[in-house]
């Protein structure tokens, strides 16, 4: 298992680490069973994500995916953030080992979270579609 | 500054095995059964390394046999028993919950194939207790295999005690000695074992070697036909430069046993208690009953591949029994069976010393820990549920 250039860079030093006391939305996911926690906080201004941070428990790999998928989504319209799907996130790292591709999948979903947040507490109507119920952990597991 | 500090996974091979193996790789490159001048060189070769193997674990030279590291000894030892005895009606066999997965994998192979494993418990000392063992030995017992100190956190296991409950009952009994051999004092005899897997690369010697000591006595199927080595259990041209080679290393070990372990426990000590003083922090496995070169930590809210790469980028090498870094759904199965909560496991630090390590390392390591456990929990959110938990937030 090795991982890329790109993914030290973003592990030893992450961007948007930290959290945004007045969010509007917040999303988290994964356990402390599993051994990773990804927390998003996200900042939305005409519907913009205006700032971004993130706060995660796990190793190097969900800190580098957390941290470039923050990088990802600021100042992208909500609509898009939407759209971030963990592939992508995984290529902008130039990779991941096979073992740890559920780590991206995490970032997708806390993305996805923190978005479905912001709808809920400002009334937002949304397709439900887009948040179906989280495809469970372990089995990111077993597919990587 | 550079520090290692994972010699629980290899050793750095030593100056003077590398010297003794270096005419093997050179001019004395005969092969050990040819009956001309280099031949019979290569195969006094052999016979030292042998006879050094043997004398260092108290066994006859005639009960050593080399292999090509621990996870092959292991192998060959239970699998053998296993299909010996099973012929004999005896198809259960007795081990513990923290083996390494040499033994551990065995098992569940044998398990598929119609036996009947018993795995002891390890409590939270991670010590088995000679009790369980008395009383899970059955009629249909084959093998006893409890490994005589665990490779995680480095606890000792009662084993001249273990061996003989099995002696009294009739049972054989093997140990996985690999993290043991070289850093204690071992007698097979003493001790009541009757076989004993080791590997080369875990005192310095080089990797690719192992050995199987096997009592007089017992007789397992051939590994390998094909040839009269390692008395036609296992043939195969001798790599007669990894058998020297670990042979040096083993008696060097030896002959420096008592100061190695003094200075070992010394540094161990200090690195436990430095690391300790870090908040939410415990030792993993019994303080006093473990490898003098053994220390695990686990430390909450912090997941241990993060912990160990950061520790990298500063110069440090160790390890982790979390998930991540096992590649697998759950952390470390040694942890588990001390009673560790997953995520608690998943926090776990193991340094693994040897006797080249010193004071200035051991401080170096107990300055980089904790503003790298400061930094993980700064972004945890399962530190900041911790804290709130604790009413601390």
């Amino acid at each position: 298992m090795e991982y890329s250039e790109k993914v030290m860079e973003h592990f030893a030093r992450p961007h948007n680490v930290g959290k945004i006391e007045d969010a509007d939305g917040v999303g988290e996911v994964g356990n402390a069973k599993c051994g990773d926690i990804m927390k998003m906080y996200i900042k939305v201004d005409d519907g913009i994500i205006t700032d971004v941070k993130f706060n995660t428990y796990g190793c190097a790999s969900a800190i580098a995916t957390s941290s470039m998928a923050t990088d990802m989504i600021k100042g992208k319209p909500v609509s898009e953030a939407l759209k971030l799907t963990n592939k992508a996130v995984v290529e902008a790292l130039d990779g991941l080992p096979a073992v740890k591709i559920h780590c991206s999948v995490l970032a997708e979903e806390a993305i996805k979270a923190a978005v479905k947040d912001y709808y809920d507490k400002n009334g937002i109507e949304y397709d439900k579609e887009l948040f179906k119920e989280d495809s469970c952990h372990y089995e990111h597991h077993h597919d990587a | 500054m550079k520090v290692y500090a994972d010699n629980a996974a290899t050793t750095k091979l030593s100056e003077k095995a590398l010297a003794a193996m270096m005419p093997y790789l050179t001019e004395t490159f005969g092969n050990a059964s040819s009956l001309y001048d280099i031949g019979q060189q290569a195969h006094h070769g052999v016979q030292f390394a042998r006879q050094t193997v043997a004398e260092v674990i108290g066994a006859d030279t005639n009960e050593v046999y080399f292999t090509s590291g621990g996870s092959e000894a292991d192998n060959w030892a239970i699998k053998g028993v296993a299909e010996v005895m099973a012929k004999k009606g005896k198809k259960h066999l007795i081990t513990s919950a923290f083996e390494h997965h040499a033994v551990l994998h065995t098992m569940q192979k044998l398990e598929k194939d119609g036996f009947e494993v018993t795995y002891l418990p390890v409590y939270e000392n991670g010590i088995v207790k000679v009790e369980d063992v008395k009383n899970a030995i059955r009629e249909d017992t084959a093998l006893v295999t409890i490994m005589y100190a665990n490779n995680e956190i480095g606890t000792i296991q009662p084993i001249a005690e273990i061996g003989k409950v099995c002696h009294e009952k009739g049972v054989i009994f093997h140990t996985d000695a690999v993290q043991a051999v070289g850093h204690l004092p071992i007698n097979v005899k003493e001790q009541n074992i009757d076989m004993l897997s080791m590997s080369g690369h875990k005192f310095h010697g080089p990797k690719g070697i192992g050995a199987l000591y096997m009592r007089k006595g017992i007789r397992i199927p051939n590994l390998i036909e094909g040839g009269a080595q390692e008395a036609g259990k296992r043939a195969g041209t001798e790599a007669v430069y990894a058998m020297v080679g670990m042979a040096t290393a083993l008696k060097d070990a030896n002959d420096n046993l008592e100061s190695n372990m003094k200075k070992m426990s010394a540094l161990r000590d200090r690195l436990i208690d430095g690391l300790l003083k870090i908040d939410s922090s415990r030792l993993n496995g019994d303080r006093n009953c473990r490898l003098p070169g053994n220390v695990n930590i686990s430390f909450e809210g912090v997941e241990g591949e993060s912990l160990l790469l950061y520790l990298d980028l500063q110069g440090v090498s160790a390890s982790s029994g979390s998930a991540c870094t096992s590649g697998s759904l759950d952390p470390s199965h040694v942890l588990l069976a001390i009673g560790l909560p997953h995520e608690v496991a998943h926090g776990s630090l193991r340094l693994s010393l040897c006797e080249a390590n010193t004071e200035e390392e051991i401080d170096y390591i107990i300055e980089c820990v904790p503003p790298i456990i400061e930094r993980l929990r700064s972004m945890s959110p399962l530190w900041e549920r911790i804290q709130k938990e604790r009413g601390n937030a």
